[in-house]
């Protein structure tokens, strides 16, 4: 079973910090990491080798500094890694980046699953999972909190909506995202990370992948920042005084106003 | 696409460096210069009073023929979802402001109150009601609406962040080659292009973005639950429901919903909940999270949770609420013994009223909340349980 990845580096959020004097994001010292949802992802395909043999292949598109990340893929249990960077890749959207995705995965041509995470912590879009599916014309199932089955190229997954948890089936390949639910990711083996730092990691460029000019990076991308800015904290917050008796009643009172 | 700094122009008033939201600007030499990293947003050409930053975008041909203003109208067991109303609501504004027809697109089976979305501000309404579409199977979605959108060509579509839009609505926005921006919490027009401004927190939301599809159509978001309000009821209102035609066997179904199993712990679903009652750490233990319930129970509330209790296993998954887990946007939340980490108000922060009950004065959370009771939050909680039921005649 041949089993894709799709991971990408991300700020470690709790270290996001606003400079009061300049109002602008404190990037230095801030850690990348490996977006959390997907070490879910690497998890599962993990395991879905150590169930049914094959092999697990991890691809990220970013800056030259995200070949950290897929080093502790291979820590990890993945088995190769494959760096997607050019220039032109910078400034994708969802659409561009499942784009710049889907001509990898092409590439890699053999594969029977794609795993990605849910969402990001930094951008949040949980889009390129969806996207990336149609570009590859493979079925989708997202927010799968367990695989139940895989048998001749067919699966079966539980999926967590709002309202409880439906049972899917579809057909192999598929492009599946998880949630947290799904495992409890492993830490680093000493073999893993041995492997790790020896590990080869290629670079595939737009030319590489045969990505058009025009359908990557920010030629490519439908959408775009136009204005970032601050949110005003215009909060008033009251703390209440008086007892814990007069407080509560006070808190009744405005919440009947609310309700 | 580039961005240029013109140094005759440049005087290094360094003006431009604070305002880059990307903190990529710097000073070499008493000129402004340009590190990696950069997204031509243009905040430091607004900055720059010497005219001397420019930035040149390539035109992307702009899609013509796209006319209107169409919302998804989401259902689920034959009912409209609220968020249906609510987009139903803001999609007429933007309308109006347009000058256009506002759309509804809704598809499932034996849909009650379908009329009603036209009393909310829409003036035709997209019906598909086959029993193929009860099951919500979202390759027939993909499908319906995307064969709807390159016929009738609307320039703008709203659809509710909901599990299922957020699954199948990117595949369609893939499928058109256009732009999809996530988790929107502020849209409008602009007035100068009359382009949708789709303004969503980045950065768990400590900034906000602005975005906007420029050349492709339509202009794709999606919106989460309680973010808008729903409008006006207005009984008078005319509109019209065209039956769109499902032809099921045009159709192939890759994947197929073998079960479903409701969730029974959740008696309230947190992200449709007007109210929601939330634990934290605080509560010590797994049986605490009872005198929640019972708060939850008066107000019919939904019960949520912070991470802690749930990576401590006292409470499911399904009920986190947080960057990691569910966003929530509620009219009250009532935070109880949460200290509020980032991630969690990233999660809660926009809610219109928050209450925070905390032992600790110094608890971020009462930097976010409208009321803040430093307290035990085990003798507060039960107190408050007892008045609210007593002004509501329960005892």
């Amino acid at each position: 079973m041949n089993i894709i990845v799709c991971i990408k580096q991300v700020p470690g959020t709790t270290e996001i910090k606003i400079d009061p004097k300049t109002n602008t994001l404190v990037r230095e010292g801030v850690k990348s990491i490996v977006n959390p949802f997907d070490t879910y992802a690497l998890e599962e395909g993990v395991r879905l080798k150590e169930r049914y043999g094959g092999k697990v292949t991890v691809i990220t598109m970013g800056p030259p500094q995200a070949e950290e990340a897929l080093r502790e893929t291979i820590s990890l249990g993945a088995d190769e890694a494959i760096l997607l960077s050019d220039r032109a890749f910078a400034g994708s959207d969802t659409w561009a980046t499942s784009y710049v995705l889907s001509k990898a995965i092409t590439k890699i041509a053999n594969y029977d699953i794609v795993i990605c995470g849910r969402q990001t912590l930094d951008g949040d879009t949980g889009q390129v999972g969806p996207e990336l599916s149609e570009m590859l014309k493979i079925p989708f199932v997202s927010y799968v909190s367990k695989i139940e089955e895989i048998k001749d190229k067919y699966i079966r997954v539980q999926r967590m909506i709002e309202e409880g948890h439906e049972i899917i089936e579809t057909t192999l390949p598929a492009v599946i995202t998880v949630v947290k639910e799904i495992n409890v990711p492993r830490l680093p083996s000493l073999r893993g990370s041995m492997k790790a730092k020896t590990a080869k990691i290629p670079v595939w460029t737009a030319a590489d992948i045969g990505a058009e000019a025009d359908k990557a990076g920010i030629p490519g991308s439908p959408t775009r920042v136009v204005r970032i800015f601050f949110p005003k904290r215009e909060h008033k917050s009251e703390m209440l005084q008086g007892t814990l008796e007069e407080q509560v009643a006070k808190l009744v009172e405005q919440m009947e106003k609310i309700i | 696409m580039t961005i240029q700094i013109d140094v005759e122009k440049c005087t290094g008033c360094g003006s431009c460096v604070p305002v880059c939201p990307f903190g990529v600007m710097e000073l070499v030499n008493d000129r402004a210069r340009v590190k990696e990293g950069c997204n031509l947003c243009g905040a430091c050409v607004d900055a720059c009073t010497f005219d001397a930053i420019k930035i040149e975008k390539a035109e992307q041909k702009v899609s013509e023929g796209y006319k209107g203003v169409w919302v998804f109208a989401e259902q689920r067991d034959g009912k409209l979802k609220s968020v249906a109303y609510e987009l139903v609501s803001e999609g007429r504004k933007l309308a109006n402001k347009l000058g256009t027809e506002l759309g509804a697109v809704c598809l499932g089976h034996n849909i009650k109150d379908v009329e009603q979305l036209v009393c909310y501000g829409a003036d035709k309404i997209y019906l598909a009601d086959d029993p193929a579409l009860a099951d919500h199977n979202e390759d027939f979605y993909t499908e319906l609406l995307l064969d709807l959108i390159r016929k009738h060509r609307p320039e703008i579509l709203i659809a509710g962040a909901t599990s299922m839009g957020r699954s199948f609505v990117p595949r369609v926005a893939a499928l058109l080659y256009t732009g999809l921006t996530a988790d929107c919490t502020g849209l409008d027009i602009d007035p100068e292009t009359k382009l949708l401004l789709q303004t969503r927190p980045t950065f768990g939301g400590n900034v906000m973005a602005t975005i906007m599809c420029q050349a492709k159509r339509p202009q794709m978001s999606t919106v989460r639950p309680h973010v808008f309000k729903k409008g006006t009821h207005h009984k008078e209102r005319k509109g019209q429901i065209i039956k769109v035609d499902f032809k099921k066997e045009a159709v192939t179904a890759r994947t197929k919903l073998v079960k479903f199993i409701e969730d029974l712990t959740e008696k309230v679903k947190l992200d449709e909940a007007e109210i929601i009652v939330s634990g934290g750490r605080g509560l010590g233990k797994p049986e605490n999270f009872q005198i929640l319930k019972e708060l939850a129970e008066v107000l019919g509330a939904a019960v949520g949770s912070s991470r802690p209790p749930v990576d401590e296993g006292w409470i499911p998954y399904s009920h986190q609420v947080g960057q990691t887990g569910k966003t929530v946007c509620p009219k009250l939340y009532i935070a109880c013994g949460i200290s509020g980490s980032v991630q969690h108000i990233a999660g809660m922060g926009t809610s219109e009223c928050i209450i925070a009950i905390n032992e600790d004065p110094n608890a971020p959370i009462f930097q976010v909340a409208t009321y803040g009771v430093v307290g035990d939050m085990f003798k507060v909680i039960p107190m408050l349980t007892e008045k609210l039921k007593r002004s509501r005649g329960l005892i």
